[in-house]
């Protein structure tokens, strides 16, 4: 099986819909649908065997020689099956979702991009090539987020995010030249960790949090979480395939195949000066923001993405502690059941005609038994109940922190117990309780061709951990799967009973918020303060040299001069008689008469 | 062989002067030159230099011949010329002037590229100068006199300090001949580097001599903008890459921390004099001011290190990349104007709506010029990212060059944000007054758009596509 066809599969589907099928969605829907499922098949054909692909040269010259090649073990391969398993279980509700778009081709067309983009990252050979995929991803997010770009708060949203990102990659782009100028290459397998020893901390981990940049923007680290929350404006399969399961981890990929190509362990870990404690800080924070302002949220969808933000801290947080691998296995569970969720909201939110406001929901559990099922088993998994998948993995962070960090120990603490109240929150006010909108009263359980993806989704929210092979981290890695009693396993059940029991007592059976706190509702403000910063330092700085551009450089001192030749050309004008046009030919005569004056002159 | 790509374009308009039907006549010139350059590049044996005596001492020879750099300068001319010629609306009764100038700007933009001789190089320049001109005082639109004016003054003046370097560099040998280039006295390379900074800055719109630019762009007839900061403007670069850095190496790098702080001047300054645009067309005008400063980061790369392998090859790649995608952007600006009636961006909006296809290319092209991955200008900006750390060594402080690329790479942020923001606001959204009844683009005006576009896409996929003449 030639894995070139991971890559070639999805790029050929997304141009064939682009330049022929654009008028007829349902076989750009179909023909989406068979490329993602066929890579789903050659991914997993590829799992435990060893291939390889010769790369392509993409810029070859002299000091410069950058590929397109393919790096396959069995971090990226693993990868691989969450990317296309979910992304084929997104396309098949997106057949029942997006039944009746209107541009249902062009949204197969981008998710086909998205596939190809996605492979991408996941395959690059070099940070070259991950950085060309990681802004096509980009991209295609772009594009997904603005799906109904007609709506100002789509187009917006969009925009944000693209330009968020392009923050996060400024400084991606200057650690990857430092790199280079440090290892001589970008390719990851080429790499030797023993150069960093020679330099400064000070420098290489410069380097390493310059690259972590790139991943700050991607996984909406703060301080760039603000794209995620405004990005729940694409359609909810765009939002539970890219901005929960796939893209918005690959910042933590490409943080892993970082340590893993530079050999950072925990002992190693001092080559890279204090880059990982910042790195670990960095999501512990996220985490705990992020878990602060879903206690608040409304929307349905909203919720579900400051979950994913705090989530993502999590795996960055253990990124941070050197333990990537932990960060992996929790991207790779956290990738099935957070798909999960937001699929299930995706058909709460088709049951009830697009609303998305849980308060205007209510009491779906008897009317949607599998929707409402299948999210509380994603509710288990997200909030580790024992058991199920989220427990395996939560566990790995939570001993990871343990060990070396007491206080990030206690916030990784909190922040479950916090996860547990608005998840479950969210459960008693939207699926139980009375109906509290005509559309809730009403509805009904959707089409199989949407809640069979959810059930699926259900049974690997409680059987990943236990497929080792499937999931991506370095070789010979098995997570921990026991259960014992031990601090950090007493810790981790206490905040769900906290959390549980607060989110009883507060919202069972509840028809308004009891609880306000706009500091939490109105996201720390991060929004406002950056509408400021963008206002005064960007949009007015931009006035302001706008002005001195047109009224100083330009007005005053080359329009001094310009005017005094003005002057100049009026009098030959008078001259000539003939308008302008004149004048313009004078000067070039006179041009060509210095030219020459001065060739004969300058020969003597 | 070499002669026929400048009289072609050269006798096509002086046919259409003298009554050929005029848009027909350019299309086939066009058309034609294509055929030409495709034959001479697969051929190189075969398209042997041309030399024609002109004056012996000094030495002028009429001389054309082609290296790798003007073969990429050929491939660019020749795609623009094509596109520009489909490009526009020309007004009724015009049609002589219209296409008879774009391709005499064709046939000098072709003929300064092929020059391998200094005296040739400059004339063929301010010949096509001339035409562009005339087109911007008489059928340019808005305020057409004072732009006209303006690039007159600013060019003329730019032409004038470039001859004076010119003549400078060439009297030591008695030769206009490229080949016969070679380093001056060391006494004499700072002015002659400062002259031909200056000169040539002044022709690519170098901070703060850019202001000439953007109303030029605006003003201009469609073909003319697309030909002038597509083609045009790349000849002072190639200026300093192979004159410049040939005979005043050393003069180039006692400047290099001058053109450091200018060429951000360019990145930065008018990246937010940029974002600060009302009018589609001014906005776009501003940008490709704006891109010169990252060709001018590879050749300050050069200058810091003439050894740089890196720099010359991404310089080059990006003066393609970036004609082809400007001249795009200026062929779509006048569709869009076509469309809605008015380029202001406050009065536009939902525009994708109506014109699925004209946005789709406007995206691409947008994309393109703020360095997407998969279109061509992307993989210039990377070699000139590379370019610029190539010589650093780790463990030491930084130079010019490395702490420039640093600051340059900022502009990446701001190009998105003005690209994205027009974009934003000219296709996305509601509908609104101007745009409710716009008709798509039709098929005859997909054709440049397509041409440059496919270029863009296979360019950026492919960049060895363009990358291989560098070795001729």
């Amino acid at each position: 099986m030639n894995p070139w066809l991971l890559l070639i599969i999805p790029i050929t589907s997304a141009v064939i819909i682009q330049l022929g099928l654009k008028r007829n969605a349902t076989a750009s829907a179909l023909l989406s649908t068979l490329s993602v499922a066929s890579t789903f098949i050659i991914a997993y054909l590829l799992l435990g065997k060893e291939v390889s692909a010769a790369p392509i040269e993409w810029i070859d010259i002299a000091g410069l020689k950058l590929d397109i090649g393919l790096q396959l073990d069995s971090l990226s391969k693993g990868m691989m099956i969450v990317v296309t398993a979910i992304g084929m279980l997104v396309h098949v509700f997106s057949l029942g979702y997006m039944k009746d778009d209107e541009a249902k081709a062009r949204y197969f067309g981008c998710l086909s991009l998205f596939m190809f983009s996605m492979t991408g990252i996941v395959l690059a050979s070099n940070f070259v090539m991950m950085f060309i995929f990681w802004e096509l991803v980009g991209l295609s997010s772009y594009l997904l987020i603005g799906h109904w770009y007609h709506k100002d708060s789509a187009a917006d949203a969009a925009k944000k995010a693209f330009l968020t990102n392009r923050i996060g990659d400024f400084g991606f782009m200057i650690g990857i030249l430092m790199l280079w100028g440090i290892m001589g290459t970008v390719v990851f397998a080429d790499m030797d960790g023993g150069k960093l020893s020679l330099l400064c901390t000070c420098l290489t981990g410069m380097v390493v949090l310059l690259i972590f940049c790139g991943a700050v923007g991607k996984s909406a680290q703060l301080p760039l979480h603000v794209w995620l929350p405004d990005a729940m404006e694409g359609p909810t399969p765009v939002s539970a395939l890219i901005h929960a399961a796939t893209m918005v981890a690959a910042g933590v990929y490409m943080m892993a195949r970082l340590f893993l190509s530079l050999g950072i362990t925990p002992d190693t870990a001092e080559l890279i000066g204090s880059a990982p404690q910042v790195i670990a800080w960095i999501g512990a924070i996220t985490s705990l923001l992020a878990a602060l302002m879903a206690t608040q949220q409304n929307d349905i969808k909203k919720i579900l993405a400051y979950s994913t933000l705090s989530q993502l801290g999590y795996m960055v947080m253990a990124v941070g502690l050197v333990d990537a691998n932990a960060g992996m296995f929790h991207l790779y569970t956290h990738a099935w059941f957070k798909a999960l969720l937001f699929l299930g909201s995706g058909a709460v939110i088709y049951a009830c005609h697009h609303e998305q406001d849980i308060w205007k929901m209510g009491g779906l559990f008897g009317k949607m038994k599998i929707t409402a099922i299948t999210f509380i088993i994603g509710t288990m998994a997200l909030t580790a109940v024992p058991g199920t998948s989220g427990f395996f993995s939560k566990e790995g962070i939570l001993h990871a922190a343990h060990e070396s960090n007491q206080a990030l120990f206690y916030i990784a603490v909190i922040v479950a117990a916090l996860t547990t109240f608005y998840m479950f929150r969210l459960i008693f006010v939207a699926f139980f309780g009375k109906a509290k909108n005509e559309h809730a009263e009403h509805a009904k359980e959707v089409a199989p061709v949407m809640w069979i993806p959810l059930a699926l989704l259900a049974v690997m929210a409680f059987a990943s951990p236990f497929l080792g092979k499937l999931i991506p981290a370095t070789e010979g890695y098995h997570p921990h799967l026991g259960f014992e009693i031990n601090v950090v396993t007493i810790a981790s059940l206490l905040a769900f009973a906290v959390g549980f029991i607060a989110a009883l007592i507060l919202y069972k059976g509840k028809t308004s918020d009891p609880v306000n706190i706009p500091l939490f509702r109105n996201k720390f403000y991060f929004d406002e303060l950056y509408a400021w910063i963008i206002k005064i330092f960007q949009d007015a700085l931009a006035a302001i040299i706008h002005f001195f551009d047109a009224f100083i450089i330009n007005a005053m001192i080359i329009g001094g001069l310009s005017r005094s030749a003005v002057g100049i050309g009026n009098i030959f004008r008078r001259y000539a008689q003939s308008g302008s046009i004149s004048g313009y030919a004078f000067l070039m005569a006179v041009g060509a008469l210095l030219v020459i004056y001065f060739t004969v002159f300058a020969s003597k | 062989m070499l002669l026929a790509l400048i009289l072609i374009p050269f006798l096509a308009a002086i046919g259409i002067l003298g009554g050929l039907p005029a848009r027909l006549t350019a299309v086939i010139a066009s058309l034609a030159n294509i055929l030409v350059a495709t034959y001479a590049l697969s051929c190189p044996a075969c398209s042997d230099g041309f030399s024609l005596q002109v004056l012996a001492d000094p030495k002028i020879n009429l001389s054309l011949g082609i290296t790798g750099i003007s073969a990429v300068m050929l491939i660019l001319s020749v795609i623009v010329t094509l596109a520009a010629v489909y490009s526009g609306k020309c007004p009724e009764g015009r049609e002589k002037l219209w296409f008879s100038s774009t391709l005499f700007i064709a046939a000098g933009a072709i003929g300064a590229f092929l020059s391998t001789d200094v005296f040739f190089f400059y004339a063929f320049h301010e010949l096509a100068l001339i035409p562009t001109f005339l087109m911007i005082g008489i059928l340019g639109r808005g305020d057409r006199k004072e732009a006209a004016w303006k690039i007159t003054i600013y060019l003329a003046f730019g032409s004038i300090i470039l001859l004076a370097g010119l003549l400078m560099a060439t009297m030591h040998t008695g030769s206009f001949a490229f080949s016969d280039l070679a380093a001056i006295p060391a006494s004499e390379q700072n002015t002659v580097a400062l002259l031909l900074i200056i000169g040539f800055g002044t022709l690519v719109s170098l901070f703060p001599l850019h202001s000439w630019a953007a109303p030029a762009y605006a003003s201009a007839p469609t073909p003319v903008a697309m030909l002038h900061a597509g083609v045009m403007k790349k000849f002072g670069l190639y200026g300093l890459l192979v004159i410049g850095m040939k005979v005043a190496p050393q003069g180039m790098l006692h400047w290099l921390p001058w053109i450091c702080v200018l060429l951000l001047g360019n990145i930065i300054w008018v990246g937010l004099v940029t974002i600060n645009q009302k009018r589609l067309d001014l906005m776009l005008g501003n940008s490709s001011v704006m891109h010169m400063g990252y060709i001018f980061l590879a050749i300050a790369a050069l200058a810091a290190n003439p050894a740089n392998s890196i720099a010359e090859p991404a310089a080059i790649l990006l003066m393609f990349a970036h004609g082809i995608s400007i001249a795009l952007l200026f062929s779509l600006t006048s569709l869009v104007e076509q469309k809605a009636g008015t380029l202001e961006i406050s009065q536009l909006g939902g525009l994708a709506k109506k014109a699925p296809a004209l946005a789709f290319l406007f995206g691409l092209a947008g994309m393109a010029s703020i360095g997407l991955p998969g279109l061509a200008n992307f993989a210039g900006e990377v070699m000139v990212f590379f370019a610029g750390f190539a010589d650093w060594t780790p463990g030491e402080s930084m130079g010019w060059v490395q702490i420039t690329t640093i600051i340059a790479l900022w502009g990446v942020v701001i190009s998105a944000v003005y690209m994205l923001r027009a974009f934003r606001n000219t296709f996305q959204g509601p509908l609104v007054k101007a745009t409710e009844n716009a008709a798509d683009i039709h098929y005859c005006e997909k054709i440049p758009a397509y041409i440059l576009a496919a270029t863009l896409l296979v360019v950026g996929i492919y960049p060895k596509i363009i990358l291989q003449f560098l070795s001729l």
